[in-house]
């Protein structure tokens, strides 16, 4: 253990060890950085950019950065809290987002992103792209007015499912999910039992007829906070919400 | 305003304390007769198409959407066509229970809104008080107790939907098949707490409303009053049944035009016509026809149609109500109040009954059977009869989606008394005065109409009334913020 180091977040200074990022250190240590693309076991792409902190000055992604010796971090400042906000905001008006009627309502990790940063309404313009829904599968429905295009289903799919149900097709704002099928997710090898259908951060892939079993105030996000878990119980947390 | 034959126009617009947003127009020829007198909702909402698409377990959430008053009728009208679509419109004793507390809760608080917030300053203080207080602020400052009774009211009503739904306005209670939560001993308790209170006042406003009408008999015998017919659905005895039930139609003299009709099969009796002036459509039955098979529902409709209330109070009530007209069915517009009160006191015995059934703290939540690609829902909401039709494709998609709301079925009613309204107190008369405007939105508000449910209106609503010569000189305006 003579390999491991301290790196300070906001002042506070935790342990870290070689190869382990700025994100992954400070969860462990009760601090919890935002994030939407990044979950717990899987790769980590940097693609959200929620997590952004500053890094002995540099700006870099807590989720893919590693943490080296006596690095000094800021995450809670004013500068990088009103980034993560017009990140979020962005998320919301790029794609139709519904919450007071989505089924993901209260389990929803962009919804619980808003609330925690503040976002009482939308400050730019929403662009409400068409997207598609496909509810072809028996047992699964994939709403692409939901994606945030955070990748976690393609990953999950791919490096833990062993599948590859999930991928993208073209760039910038014309990005969306495609499935690993000629059209149709029904035509793919994907199993509602696969851990990519639970891997969606929002109400985008969904297990089909469970929706609103969970009461309102019982929902994960009506109990606390998105990241109260990484704060209060380190040890029970999974990817900021609460263990469930 | 001057129409191409000279006529002169009055408008009202928009009307104000109901629910959402309609315009009144009156036209006068050059004596100042009434020659047309409408009612017009102008905006268009869409709920029918903009659904089409989506997972049909979405609808009793996505649906209530179109109102904030009555959402948990939409609900659970919503819910009961959807169990059909996942087989489960046999529900457990505690999930039908719950819905039925919750539907309850929904009309004892809707309608003390509409009763005292809304209508109460036009029977309190007289069609041509001053506007000024003629209202409820007014009523807060004249008589604080009734004004507190009120609001005291409407919060146990919200308090019954947020413990049955998981919250007070647009809540997730109803789920197909079922219900997603039961009533917790301390939720049903800190209910019980209240409840003779409620039910004390309850009893005092169906008095209120009795002795209003007994006491201003000649005027409400007449007021934007004529003859007509009345649906509602009616439990399988006779009995009223607010939550499930056939449906059942009685003509001008109580008798029946059809009766106990399965709910998929309401298109067989029921259509609906359009008019090019009114995004609002005109159901009629299909037996009659669209000229004369026009028919009104809500509070009246259910006390006029039904053969007895199965709570005690409300029974006396009831048959009090029936004796004023011999057993015939009561036409006078204005008895709507006294009749939805007495739905009132029906609702809080019911909650009674309920609370002390222990399959309210059960378990066993959702049925489920047969997939079906069709269901229709009718529930008595509290302005009336409410339609909710989807059809689903195999992935589960809506494809067709039919609502009718309480207040389309009133359509054609509520043109008659605005018009009614319109040739006793206008017709004729050398000057308009906000009183005589004011007996036109009575009549509407008698119906408590929910233009919202057709139609939607957000931001501040004036009203704003002008008189306008037949050179095209407005001689007279009138405006009131609110």
């Amino acid at each position: 253990m003579s390999d491991r180091f301290t790196i300070t977040v906001d002042g506070r200074e935790i342990p870290a060890a070689p190869g382990q990022t700025i994100l992954a250190a400070a969860q462990a240590s009760g601090i919890y950085i935002p994030r939407l693309c990044h979950m717990d076991g899987i790769e980590p792409v940097g693609a959200c950019r929620v997590c952004t902190v500053r890094a002995n000055g540099r700006v870099v992604a807590a989720c893919t950065q590693p943490a080296t010796a006596s690095m000094v971090v800021q995450s809670q400042t004013d500068e990088l809290v009103s980034w993560r906000r017009q990140l979020v905001e962005m998320l919301f008006v790029e794609g139709n987002h519904f919450c007071m009627f989505c089924e993901k309502s209260g389990s929803c990790e962009l919804q619980g992103l808003a609330y925690r940063l503040g976002i009482a309404a939308p400050r730019y313009e929403s662009i409400w792209p068409r997207r598609e829904v496909d509810a072809s599968h028996p047992d699964i429905i994939l709403d692409r007015n939901r994606c945030i295009l955070c990748g976690r289903c393609e990953r999950t799919s791919r490096d833990l499912d062993g599948k590859h149900v999930f991928g993208f097709v073209g760039r910038g704002i014309h990005k969306r999910l495609a499935v690993n099928a000629r059209a149709r997710l029904a035509d793919t090898g994907a199993d509602v039992t696969d851990l990519a259908i639970g891997a969606c951060p929002v109400g985008a892939i969904l297990r089909k007829n469970r929706a609103y079993r969970t009461p309102v105030g019982d929902r994960p996000f009506d109990r606390e906070p998105i990241g109260a878990p990484v704060e209060t119980r380190a040890e029970l947390t999974i990817n900021g919400g609460p263990a469930s | 305003m001057v129409s191409p034959q000279g006529k002169r126009r009055i408008e009202i617009s928009p009307v104000t304390r109901v629910e959402g947003h309609g315009k009144v127009t009156i036209h006068l020829d050059e004596d100042n007769r009434v020659t047309q007198a409408r009612l017009h909702i102008v905006e268009f909402r869409g709920f029918e198409r903009f659904i089409q698409g989506r997972p049909f377990w979405e609808m009793p959430v996505a649906v209530q959407r179109l109102c904030g008053i009555c959402p948990v009728s939409h609900h659970l009208c919503a819910a009961k066509a959807v169990d059909h679509i996942v087989g489960g419109e046999n529900l457990t004793p505690t999930a039908e229970k719950m819905r039925r507390l919750m539907h309850y809760g929904q009309m004892f608080q809707s309608h003390s809104l509409h009763f005292f917030h809304l209508a109460s300053p036009d029977l309190l203080f007289g069609f041509d008080a001053d506007p000024a207080t003629r209202n409820v602020v007014g009523i807060i400052r004249s008589n604080k107790p009734l004004a507190y009774q009120a609001i005291m009211m409407r919060k146990f009503g919200q308090e019954v939907i947020r413990a049955t739904a998981g919250k007070k306005i647009h809540g997730t209670g109803a789920i197909p098949g079922g219900i997603n939560k039961n009533l917790s001993v301390a939720e049903r308790d800190a209910l019980l707490a209240e409840l003779e209170t409620m039910k004390k006042w309850s009893r005092e406003a169906v008095e209120l409303a009795r002795r209003y009408t007994l006491d201003n008999l000649e005027e409400v015998g007449r007021f934007a009053s004529f003859d007509s017919s009345y649906m509602s659905i009616i439990r399988s005895d006779g009995a009223m049944d607010l939550y499930n039930g056939g449906l059942r139609a009685i003509d001008r003299d109580g008798k029946t035009i059809f009766d106990h009709v399965p709910n998929e099969r309401y298109l067989d009796y029921i259509a609906e016509g359009v008019r090019d002036w009114s995004y609002m459509k005109f159901p009629f039955f299909t037996s009659i026809g669209e000229e004369d098979g026009w028919y009104r529902v809500g509070p009246l409709a259910r006390v006029n149609a039904c053969d007895f209330i199965d709570t005690p109070g409300a029974e006396a009530a009831r048959k009090e109500f029936k004796s004023l007209t011999g057993g015939k069915p009561n036409h006078m517009t204005m008895a709507y109040h006294w009749a939805r009160m007495i739905e009132v006191l029906h609702s809080i015995e019911a909650i009674e009954k309920l609370l002390a059934d222990p399959d309210l703290q059960g378990t066993d939540l959702v049925a489920s059977g047969p997939r079906r690609r069709e269901g229709v829902g009718i529930i008595e909401a509290p302005r009336g009869t409410l339609f909710h039709h989807y059809r689903v494709g195999d992935d589960d998609l809506v494809t067709m989606c039919n609502l009718i709301v309480s207040t389309t079925s009133n359509n054609e009613a509520m043109n008659r008394s605005v018009r009614r309204v319109a040739e006793d107190c206008l017709s004729g008369a050398a000057e308009i005065t906000e009183g005589m405007l004011n007996r036109i939105e009575v009549a509407i508000r008698a119906y408590d109409p929910c233009l919202s449910c057709a139609t939607h209106a957000l931001g501040r609503m004036p009203l704003i009334a002008e008189l306008v010569s037949a050179d095209g000189r407005v001689i007279d305006r009138k405006v009131k913020e609110s």
